[in-house]
């Protein structure tokens, strides 16, 4: 640095500068990379042992084509794996059944939140209400207070009660359930968006003649909509991953993934490769949704965080 | 009252008697085929007339029919009022149906002593279920492990704020970064449990046994011994969230106008003051937000506890939530469970009440 042809260069501290700042990016980007590390060597480890046969599991090999072969087994087992896709298959029929219960008790009870929840944010957003002595502060406590509700308080006196009606392991008494439990999410995402909408918007398309609910269905709904999309998916993600209710509620007929995982672990053959599959593909909707709608998984939780 | 709305609409709307008394009709019409109906299966389930089928479907249909009328009767009595109401009803109705019924149901439930697999239904028992309640250790336990897997919150605090603050910072890849570090969230506990606690965590040809062996030369075990158990059922449940917290306390550094912390800097303070001296401060309500929901999910924290250990060893990671679906599926006792529940119930609002009246308090402005 101290070049004798240089007739410029830098002061000696400016010097400790740059090292101190070449310090703390390492630091920064080893912390950085260690956590990501942390947070995608599991994802990596299931998905690649998918793959595995016995030997490799017990030897610990780690790296696909150079320490082992992938091989097919474990996706067999599901009877996904290239060869199996051509043939009939019992495996394969249970497994989609589970996913495709996933699939409907998930996306239906989001769906059912998003539009309960948002016509009750919009409501709360903008009118005064008064039921006997609740207010509206009162009413968006009522929503509110449901989150702090365990759902084990919930849940055996659910399941009598659904003996009762006749709705047990029925999709339909989950989709029920699950929109109950992410409704107070969905109303607080949804008030954040409603409150940041200004109502001259309204106002002006009341004048021009549109209906209160006119107006909220043709002039709020599609600036909020990408509110709306990210408390979607925030449901989506909870209410996939919901395990406690599906397994007291659910037997044969409407079983979700996450309680078809479970009950694969409860018996701990060394069958890792057929574990490792069926997690991976109960995980991967998930990650995808992950990856690709980021964007509105952070916009929905930082909805409520900062007013 | 239209006068405090956000949004204020004036109508010259006139209701007619006759629509007036419509809507009416529409409300108690319903309301009567559903007293009707009720009243018929009650009949029935006693034997003094012949059952019309043997679940409580016909009831739950005739109260799906009323709500759906009280809705539209909205409208039709109230007109423009009306309108506004029926934005909440539809939400208010599907809570109080689902919470409000449960819940007092579930304190029939919780005095009773009733076991679903057994022929002889509901039996009413007093106070029993609170004097066995008192007598079980294993509830306390719980109980008490619920305290230590809350007060983990603290460290999951603190390095969610601390991966916050670094993708806050001046860096290159941060979407990368940033989608790397939210993807634990989007994995079900369940199959984390498999992923990370039975095979990752396996204590023969996992990974993390294989470089511990390699150190130490011997097998370590990692469900063995209480302690290393639950300290390892909290670094699951903090693998998977703390991604929520690092989120929504990113979104709350993001909201800091740049401009104080740029003045606090121009006057001088090192790094280390901004963050204690301005950061941390403007930052207060985001965290108490954010440990607040977090609370709430610890609370509720039992798919990896009844996966990985079902409590083991010797109730060491019990939560509340695992040990009643394990007192559910040994005895299907449904009473005792429910009064468990309820008493869990009755705690967890008493700790809110006091961490929500701290909290307010601590958040004051102190200048």
């Amino acid at each position: 640095m101290t070049d004798s042809s240089q007739i410029f260069h830098d002061h000696a501290v400016d010097g400790t500068h740059k090292m101190r700042w070449y310090a703390s990016r390492i630091a920064v980007y080893g912390i950085l990379i260690g956590w990501a590390f942390i947070c995608l060597f599991p994802i990596y480890w299931t998905f690649t042992t998918s793959f595995k046969l016995a030997p490799d599991v017990m030897q610990g090999n780690m790296v696909p084509f150079v320490d082992f072969t992938p091989n097919w087994r474990g996706w067999h087992s599901l009877g996904l794996s290239p060869e199996a896709l051509g043939q009939e298959s019992t495996v394969r029929a249970e497994f989609l059944k589970r996913f495709w219960n996933s699939v409907i008790a998930a996306s239906c009870s989001s769906l059912l939140a998003v539009v309960l929840g948002s016509l009750a944010a919009y409501g709360l957003s903008r009118f005064e209400y008064r039921f006997g002595f609740m207010r509206n502060d009162d009413i968006s406590f009522f929503f509110l207070s449901q989150l702090i509700l365990p759902p084990v308080v919930l849940a055996l006196p659910f399941l009598v009660l659904y003996r009762e009606v006749d709705l047990l392991d029925t999709r339909i008494g989950l989709i029920l359930l699950y929109a109950l439990t992410v409704l107070p999410i969905v109303i607080w995402i949804m008030r954040d968006q409603f409150a940041s909408i200004p109502t001259e918007l309204e106002e002006a398309a009341l004048v021009d003649g549109l209906s209160v609910w006119g107006a909220f269905l043709t002039i709020v709904l599609p600036i909020a909509l990408p509110g709306m999309v990210a408390a979607f998916i925030l449901s989506l993600v909870l209410t996939w991953n919901e395990y406690f209710f599906a397994a007291l509620l659910t037997s044969t007929d409407a079983v979700t993934l996450p309680v078809m995982v479970a009950s694969q672990t409860g018996s701990q053959g060394i069958n890792w490769w057929s574990m490792a599959a069926l997690s991976t593909a109960a995980i991967l909707p998930l990650i995808v949704i992950g990856i690709v709608l980021e964007r509105y998984i952070i916009k929905g939780m930082a909805a409520g965080a900062v007013k | 009252m239209s006068g405090q709305d956000r949004l204020f609409i004036v109508t010259d709307e006139q209701i007619s008697p006759a629509r007036a008394s419509t809507g009416r009709a529409l409300i108690w019409a319903p309301a009567l085929l559903l007293v009707i109906v009720a009243l018929i299966q009650t009949l029935g389930r006693n034997g003094l007339m012949p059952e019309i089928a043997d679940s409580w479907r016909p009831t739950l249909y005739a109260w799906a029919f009323f709500c759906t009328c009280y809705c539209a009767a909205q409208v039709v009595r109230d007109g423009e009022q009306g309108k506004r109401r029926l934005f909440v009803v539809p939400a208010t109705l599907f809570v109080v149906s689902m919470v409000f019924f449960p819940l007092v149901f579930g304190l029939t439930i919780a005095f009773s002593d009733w076991n679903l697999s057994s022929v002889d239904g509901q039996k009413f028992n007093g106070l029993d279920n609170i004097r066995e309640m008192w007598g079980d250790p294993f509830y306390w336990n719980a109980l008490g492990n619920m305290v230590l897997y809350t007060l983990a919150i603290l460290v999951e605090y603190a390095i969610a704020l601390g991966l916050a603050l670094l993708l806050n910072s001046q860096i290159r890849a941060r979407k990368f970064f940033r989608v790397a570090f939210l993807l634990p969230l989007m994995l079900s506990p369940v199959a984390v449990s498999w992923m990370v606690g039975k095979s990752l965590f396996e204590s023969r040809f996992g990974p993390i046994a294989r470089v511990i062996r390699w150190f130490t030369g011997e097998s370590p075990s990692f469900y063995g011994d209480p302690e290393t158990a639950m300290l390892m059922i909290m670094m699951m449940d903090a693998w998977t969230f703390i991604p929520f917290m690092m989120i929504m306390l990113l979104a709350g550094l993001q909201a800091i106008p740049r401009d104080i912390v740029e003045a606090s800097r121009m006057d001088g303070a090192t790094p280390w003051q901004t963050f204690k001296e301005v950061t941390f401060p403007l930052m207060l309500p985001v965290s108490i937000t954010a440990i607040m929901i977090r609370i709430i999910f610890k609370l509720k924290l039992a798919d990896i506890v009844i996966n990985i250990t079902s409590g083991g060893p010797g109730g060491a990671t019990d939560t509340v939530t695992s040990f009643i679906f394990r007192e559910y599926r040994d005895r299907s006792n449904v009473g005792y469970g429910t009064m468990l529940a309820m008493v869990y119930l009755v705690f967890i609002v008493i700790g809110f009440t006091i961490f929500i009246k701290v909290a307010a308090r601590w958040m004051k402005p102190r200048y």
